[in-house]
C-alpha cells in the first residue's frame, strides 16, 4: 500500500509546488502584518517613528507588494503548477526553469520591498518596482509562461481543462500589462531611478489600464482558475455548467481590459475614455455573476458539507465576496457614485472586500485542500481551520464596514455646504472624523492577521506530521526485516 | 460559418486558445490608449505650462520617493466644492511634463494640484518637519530628514537628460536652447538648459531660500520649491471657460 502512495507522489513534480505554497504563507504573514502596521499608522501616527523606512508613504507599497505579488503570486504559481500537471496528467515542462521561477520570484518580492523602504519607487500604484526589478520580473514571467504553456503542449488529455484557460489568460495579460506600463528611461545604467516614457493623461490611462487589470487578471482571472479546480474537487461534484464557464471565460477576458478608465472619472482624461470604461464595467457584472453562480451552484447536492467542512466554507464565502465586490465595482464605476466615492476610503474598502474576502479566502481554501495532498497527510487541525475561518470573516466584515462609513462620510463632508453657500467643513475636520473608523479598520486587520497566524501554525504542524510519517514509513520495512 | 463550430476545437488546441485569448484581451487597451496619442482634443493648448526647473524636478523626485501620492492627489475635479476648496479644475495640459503622472487615487490628505503659493515657505518647512505643529489634527508623518539631508545633485544632468529622452523639452545644445527661448521666453529657457543644470539648481535654492538656510541645498529646498510651483503655471484669468469646454 505504501508503494502505491510513493508512486502517486512521484507521478507529478510536487517539490516546486511545496516551495511556493510555503512562501505563499510566509508572504501572507509578512504582507498582512505590514498592512496592519500601516493601517495603525493612520489611526495612531506616532507609529511612523519619524523614520524614513517606516513612514506610511514608503511602507504602503511594501504591504501591497507583499500581499499581491508575494502571497497572491506565490499562491498562483503553486496552484497553477499543481492544476496544470494534474489536469494534463503530465509532469512539468522544463522543471529547471520552474525552479528558476521560484527563486526569481522570491528575489523580486524581497528586492522590491527593500527598494521601497530605501526610497526607490516609480510612483505608479502596484507597479512601484524600479526598472532593474521590472526586467527581472519580465525574465521570470517569460520562464513561467514557457513552463505553463510547455506543460499544456505535452498534455496526455485531449481537452484543456477550464481552470487552465484562466491561468493562461492571466499569464498572457500580466506580461502585456507589465511590459507596457513600465516603459521607462533610466537616469543612467548604474542608477535605480527612471522616468516613465509617457506623461500626464496618457500615462494615467496606461497606469490604470494596468492597475485595474492587475485586479482583473492577477487578482481575479487567475483566482477563478483556482476556483474552477478546487471547488469542484473539494465538493466532489462536477462544475455546475460547462456552457456558463465558456461564456464566463471569454466575456471576462474581453471586457475586463476596457474598464481601467473608471479610475479616472472626472479627471483630465477625455470623457469618452472614462465613459467607455464605465459602460464595460457595468456589463462586466454579468460574466462576474455568471462565474459566481457557476462556482456556488457546483455545490448543489453537497450543501451539507458547509455544515461540517470549514474548507468548503472558505470557498463559498470567497465566492460570495466575489459576487459582492463585483456588484459594488460596477456601482462605483457609475459617474455619479464615483463623484462621491473617488479619493475616499470607500475605494480602499472595495479593494479589500475583494482582496480579503475573495482572493485571500479562495487561496486559504485551496491551500488547505492542496497542502495535505502535497505532503501525503491530513490537515493537523480542522478546529484551527474553523477558527481561522471565523477570524477571517469577522476581520473582513469589520474592515469593509469601517471603510464604508469613513468613505461615505468623507465624500459627504467634502461636498457639504452651509446655509450661506460656503464649504461646511475644512479638510482636516474630515481627517479628524475618520479616527474611530481607522482604528476599527486596524482591528479588523488584526483579526485577519491572527487567523493567518493560526493557518501558518496549522500548516507548519501538518508538514511536520507529513514529513515524520514519510520518514517512519521509509524506516519501517527495515525494522520489520530485522525483527 | 459558425454553424459547425464547436468550442471543443479551442479546448483541444493550446495554440489556438493562446491566440484567441491574446486577441480578446488586446482590443480594450488598443481602443482606449492608442487614440489618446493622436486626438488633438486630448490636451488643451494653454500658455504658461513649462517643464520643471532642475530644483523643482529634484523636489518632484523626492515627492515620488516618499510616496506622497499614496495620500495626496493632484487632480481637481470639476465640482463646485472642489473649485471652492482647491481652485480651478485641473487641465490635462498642466501635467503634460509629468513623467510619471501623480494624479493619485486617494485623499487621506488634501489635493495638492494647486497648493503652490497658498502657504509660505516657512509654513511648508514647519509642516513637513512636524505637521501637527501647524495642523493639530493631521495624521501625516513627520519628514524631519528632508531638512537634515543634503540634496544629492551629482546626477542632476543625467536626470534631465533622461527626461529629455521621454520628450520633455530640456535643451542639450544651442539649437534646442533657441527653440526653448521661442517657446517659453528667455528667462525660462535658461532654467531648462541641461549644461547649466547644477548652477541653475544652486542659484534657485539660494534665491528662493526655501528652507530658511542659504548655506546649503537640502532636500527640503527641493520639495518646497516643487510644492510652491504646483498649479501656478497657468493664469486662469487669461482663459475663457468656453475655450476649455470641448476638452472635457
Amino acid at each position: 500500500m505504501s508503494a502505491t502512495k510513493v508512486a502517486a507522489v512521484e507521478q507529478y513534480d510536487y517539490d516546486i509546488i511545496k516551495k511556493f505554497s510555503v512562501m505563499a504563507i510566509v508572504w501572507a504573514v509578512v504582507g498582512m502584518f505590514a498592512g496592519v502596521y500601516i493601517a495603525s499608522e493612520l489611526a495612531w501616527p506616532f507609529l511612523n517613528f519619524d523614520s524614513p523606512y517606516l513612514s506610511f508613504g514608503r511602507f504602503r507599497p511594501v504591504h501591497t507588494g507583499a500581499v499581491i505579488f508575494g502571497f497572491g503570486g506565490s499562491a498562483l504559481f503553486a496552484t497553477s503548477y499543481y492544476i496544470v500537471q494534474r489536469t494534463c496528467q503530465t509532469r512539468l515542462f522544463a522543471p529547471g526553469l520552474a525552479t528558476f521561477t521560484f527563486w526569481g520570484w522570491q528575489a523580486v518580492i524581497v528586492l522590491a520591498a527593500l527598494s521601497y523602504v530605501t526610497g526607490f519607487s516609480q510612483g505608479r500604484e502596484y507597479a512601484e518596482m524600479e526598472w532593474p526589478i521590472d526586467l527581472l520580473i519580465l525574465v521570470v514571467w517569460v520562464a513561467y509562461g514557457a513552463v505553463f504553456i510547455g506543460t499544456l503542449m505535452q498534455r496526455k488529455q485531449p481537452h484543456i481543462y477550464v481552470a487552465n484557460w484562466f491561468y493562461l489568460s492571466f499569464i498572457l495579460v500580466t506580461a502585456l500589462l507589465h511590459t507596457f506600463n513600465n516603459i521607462a528611461i533610466p537616469v543612467n545604467l548604474f542608477s535605480m531611478k527612471s522616468y516613465s516614457l509617457f506623461s500626464g493623461a496618457q500615462d494615467a490611462m496606461t497606469q490604470w489600464w494596468y492597475g485595474h487589470n492587475a485586479v482583473g487578471f492577477f487578482l481575479t482571472a487567475a483566482f477563478l482558475g483556482m476556483m474552477y479546480y478546487f471547488v469542484p474537487k473539494h465538493a466532489g461534484r462536477p462544475v455546475y455548467s460547462y456552457r456558463l464557464s465558456i461564456v464566463h471565460f471569454w466575456a471576462l477576458s474581453f471586457m475586463y481590459m476596457w474598464v481601467g478608465t473608471h479610475h479616472l472619472h472626472w479627471t483630465a482624461l477625455p470623457d469618452w475614455a472614462s465613459t467607455l470604461g464605465a459602460t464595460f464595467s457595468i456589463m462586466l457584472l454579468l460574466p462576474s455573476w455568471g462565474g459566481m453562480i457557476n462556482g456556488i451552484m457546483t455545490l448543489s447536492g453537497a450543501w451539507d458539507k458547509l455544515r461540517t467542512d470549514p474548507i468548503m466554507r472558505f470557498m463559498i464565502v470567497a465566492l460570495s465576496f466575489y459576487g459582492m465586490s463585483t456588484f459594488e465595482g460596477p456601482l462605483m464605476s457609475l459617474k455619479d457614485v464615483n463623484a462621491l466615492s473617488h479619493y475616499t476610503d470607500w475605494t480602499v474598502g472595495h479593494v479589500h472586500s475583494g482582496a480579503l474576502g475573495w482572493v485571500a479566502m479562495i487561496s486559504f481554501g485551496s491551500l488547505y485542500h492542496m497542502i495535505p495532498k502535497l505532503w501525503n497527510t491530513q490537515m493537523y487541525s480542522v478546529r484551527l481551520i474553523n477558527a481561522h475561518f471565523w477570524l477571517a470573516t469577522i476581520g473582513t466584515l469589520l474592515y469593509i464596514t469601517a471603510m464604508w462609513i469613513s468613505g461615505i462620510s468623507q465624500g459627504l463632508m467634502w461636498r457639504a455646504f452651509d446655509d450661506f453657500g460656503n464649504l461646511q467643513y475644512s479638510f482636516v475636520e474630515s481627517v479628524a472624523a475618520m479616527h474611530p473608523f481607522y482604528a476599527m479598520r486596524a482591528i479588523g486587520g488584526m483579526f485577519f492577521l491572527t487567523g493567518m497566524l493560526l493557518m501558518a501554525y496549522n500548516v507548519f504542524a501538518t508538514i511536520r506530521q507529513g514529513v515524520r510519517a514519510a520518514e517512519s514509513s521509509q524506516s519501517r520495512p527495515a525494522v520489520a526485516a530485522t525483527a | 460559418m459558425f454553424k459547425n463550430f464547436k468550442h471543443e476545437k479551442i479546448e483541444t488546441n493550446a495554440g489556438l486558445l493562446l491566440v484567441l485569448t491574446m486577441f480578446a484581451v488586446s482590443i480594450g487597451g488598443l481602443v482606449e490608449i492608442a487614440p489618446l496619442f493622436f486626438i488633438k482634443d486630448t490636451m488643451e493648448n494653454v500658455e504658461g505650462v513649462r517643464p520643471y526647473t532642475p530644483l523643482e524636478s529634484r523636489g518632484r523626485d523626492i515627492y515620488i520617493r516618499e510616496g506622497c501620492y499614496t495620500c495626496h492627489s493632484q487632480m481637481i475635479r470639476p465640482f463646485r466644492d472642489e473649485q471652492l476648496r482647491y481652485g480651478h479644475y485641473s487641465l490635462a495640459a498642466e501635467s503634460k511634463y509629468d513623467h510619471p503622472f501623480q494624479w493619485g487615487s486617494k485623499r487621506t490628505g488634501p489635493d495638492l494640484a494647486r497648493v503652490g503659493g497658498k502657504y509660505s515657505n516657512e509654513w511648508h518647512v514647519q509642516h513637513l518637519i512636524k505637521p501637527t505643529s501647524v495642523v493639530p489634527e493631521s495624521v501625516m508623518p513627520n519628514y524631519k530628514w528632508l531638512q537634515e539631508t543634503q540634496l544629492d545633485v551629482s546626477d542632476v544632468g543625467d536626470r534631465l537628460r533622461a527626461l529629455r529622452v521621454t520628450g520633455v523639452p530640456y535643451s542639450a545644445n544651442a539649437d534646442e536652447y533657441q527653440r526653448n527661448v521661442k517657446q517659453f521666453g528667455e528667462a525660462t529657457a535658461k532654467t531648462l538648459h541641461i549644461p547649466d543644470a547644477l548652477n541653475n539648481l544652486v542659484n534657485q535654492a539660494q534665491a528662493g531660500n526655501f528652507d530658511g538656510d542659504r548655506s546649503s541645498v537640502s532636500e527640503m529646498d527641493a520639495v518646497v520649491a516643487y510644492l510652491q510651483v504646483l498649479g501656478t503655471m497657468v493664469d486662469f484669468n487669461k482663459i475663457k471657460p468656453e475655450d476649455l469646454v470641448k476638452f472635457r
